[in-house]
């Protein structure tokens, strides 16, 4: 039993209120006098898996890093359940397309962002035992994380950000180096951290990939939002012309 | 017996007896190199974390100085500190010239930029690979620096090396702030310097050899370090 007050306050739903709705707000992002993202709005409720797609180049990683607070947009806003003084860093998290191994243990590249978080002591243990077990990287726990496998690095940051139960989970094109198996696991933890009350927003190259995960589709296409639809209606009848063109692969860039 | 082999002869056996006067000398240098060493670490670590975990005007003058002061000349360094600690210096008052403290600064000095400039490199290329995973999970600066310079720890021991080896070796800093008194002052490469011209082979040649041993198990090491930081999974 964790009775520091510390342990205490991380507890996460009872005491803060809920982020959602997220509200993207004509966010526009200018790096080196280059547009990469013009415009962008869209609103988005708690449930389910969001995806983000578009042809290379249209700003997809761009859109999760500024949604996730890692850029800073040069004009327009994220508001977060309607509080513009509220950024909720601490229920979010994020896992990259290449992942960061720090250079220890499986257990304690965990035990770290646990830490981070202010997650200590007993709690700290059952939670980092508990989230390796679900990730199935029991048999590791004690390797060194820089000897793991791409597949299984991917797997260690997926549950690294899990473990410190964001409310928001930012996905950014995490199985693009992984063969099938490797994919199929990735997607197997995905759904079940979704499960367990965690929103996704994942951006992806694999459009069989969107078609079994996602509930709803965020095309970009040269940094603006062209739709925002459910999945089925995106590939079932696409609203633009960018749309169809890239669903037939003909979109380029 | 020619000329050459004597006093290889009893040199060895200084080495081999434990010569009093020998050991004497060899304890006094590590004594003062390893002082210069901890306050090169505790100094330049944090300063070479901070320059490369920074963006700010001047970063890179700050970094080409450190580097070229890499290759200060120790005797250089060692008129500095002179003046510094000299009577009629700013730190005069405290008569330090003449003692092993007075070399400690002197070793410092030589130390300090070659850990302040690899410990910069070492982390900008580390904090650039961390950075984006690092903000994401939540660390404040001060858990960043301390989580790239312990991931950093075999390229950042490599640098202790290089700066005991530079400091352990030299000759022109420590025989102006410390003077080669007897029984005082007087470390390794002074002694040899010293023994040499009186003609006194044998003690030269002795700690010429310890030198050459602590030299060659420092670079030992290094490569050893780098092994293990290769088969870890790493830089």
């Amino acid at each position: 039993m964790n009775t520091s007050p510390r342990g205490a306050d991380t507890q996460r739903p009872f005491i803060i209120k809920d982020i959602f709705p997220m509200s993207v707000e004509n966010l526009t992002f200018v790096s080196e006098g280059k547009e990469i993202l013009r415009g962008i709005t869209f609103h988005l409720d708690s449930n389910g898996r969001t995806f983000i797609v578009g042809p290379n180049g249209a700003g997809k990683s761009f859109l999760l890093r500024l949604c996730h607070g890692l850029l800073q947009p040069t004009e327009g806003k994220i508001v977060w359940a309607n509080d513009s003084s509220n950024w909720p860093r601490n229920q979010q998290a994020m896992v990259f397309q290449q992942p960061m191994m720090l250079r220890r243990s499986v257990l304690a590249n965990i035990q770290y962002a646990l830490s981070v978080r202010g997650v200590h002591g007993s709690e700290q243990r059952q939670r980092a035992r508990s989230v390796i077990e679900n990730t199935g990287l029991s048999q590791l726990a004690h390797k060194n994380a820089r000897m793991l496998s791409i597949g299984e690095q991917q797997r260690l940051a997926l549950a690294r950000a899990w473990v410190v139960r964001p409310r928001i989970l930012f996905l950014d094109e995490p199985t693009a180096h992984l063969d099938p198996s490797a994919t199929r696991m990735l997607e197997e933890i995905i759904v079940r951290i979704t499960e367990s009350d965690t929103k996704i927003i994942m951006s992806s190259h694999d459009m069989s990939q969107v078609r079994r995960l996602s509930d709803d589709v965020l095309f970009l296409h040269l940094g603006r939002l062209m739709e925002h639809v459910p999945t089925k209606q995106f590939f079932s009848q696409p609203q633009t012309r960018e749309g169809q063109m890239f669903i037939a692969g003909d979109l380029l860039w | 017996m020619n000329e050459v082999a004597f006093p290889f002869a009893s040199s060895l056996r200084l080495i081999i007896e434990l010569d009093s006067n020998l050991i004497e000398i060899v304890l006094l240098s590590l004594r003062v190199s390893l002082s210069a060493l901890l306050i090169g670490a505790v100094v330049g670590f944090p300063i070479g974390a901070l320059v490369g975990t920074s963006q700010f005007p001047g970063r890179t003058l700050v970094i080409a100085i450190a580097n070229a002061l890499m290759g200060l000349p120790p005797v250089v360094a060692g008129l500095l500190v002179y003046m510094l600690l000299s009577r009629a210096g700013p730190l005069g008052q405290y008569g330090i010239l003449y003692t092993p403290t007075a070399m400690v600064i002197a070793q410092s000095l030589l130390i300090l930029p070659i850990i302040v400039a690899l410990t910069d490199q070492t982390i900008s290329d580390l904090h650039d690979q961390y950075q984006d995973q690092l903000e994401s999970l939540g660390a404040n600066r001060v858990r960043i620096i301390f989580t790239l310079l312990w991931d950093a720890r075999f390229s950042l021991l490599t640098a202790l090396l290089a700066g005991f080896g530079r400091a352990s070796a030299e000759v022109g800093a420590v025989i102006i702030v410390g003077g080669n008194i007897n029984h005082a002052t007087r470390l390794m490469t002074t002694t040899i310097a010293l023994e040499t011209k009186k003609g006194n082979l044998d003690l030269a040649l002795g700690l010429g050899l310890v030198l050459i041993a602590i030299i060659i198990a420092i670079n030992g090491l290094a490569i050893f370090l780098r092994r293990i930081a290769k088969n870890t999974g790493g830089y």
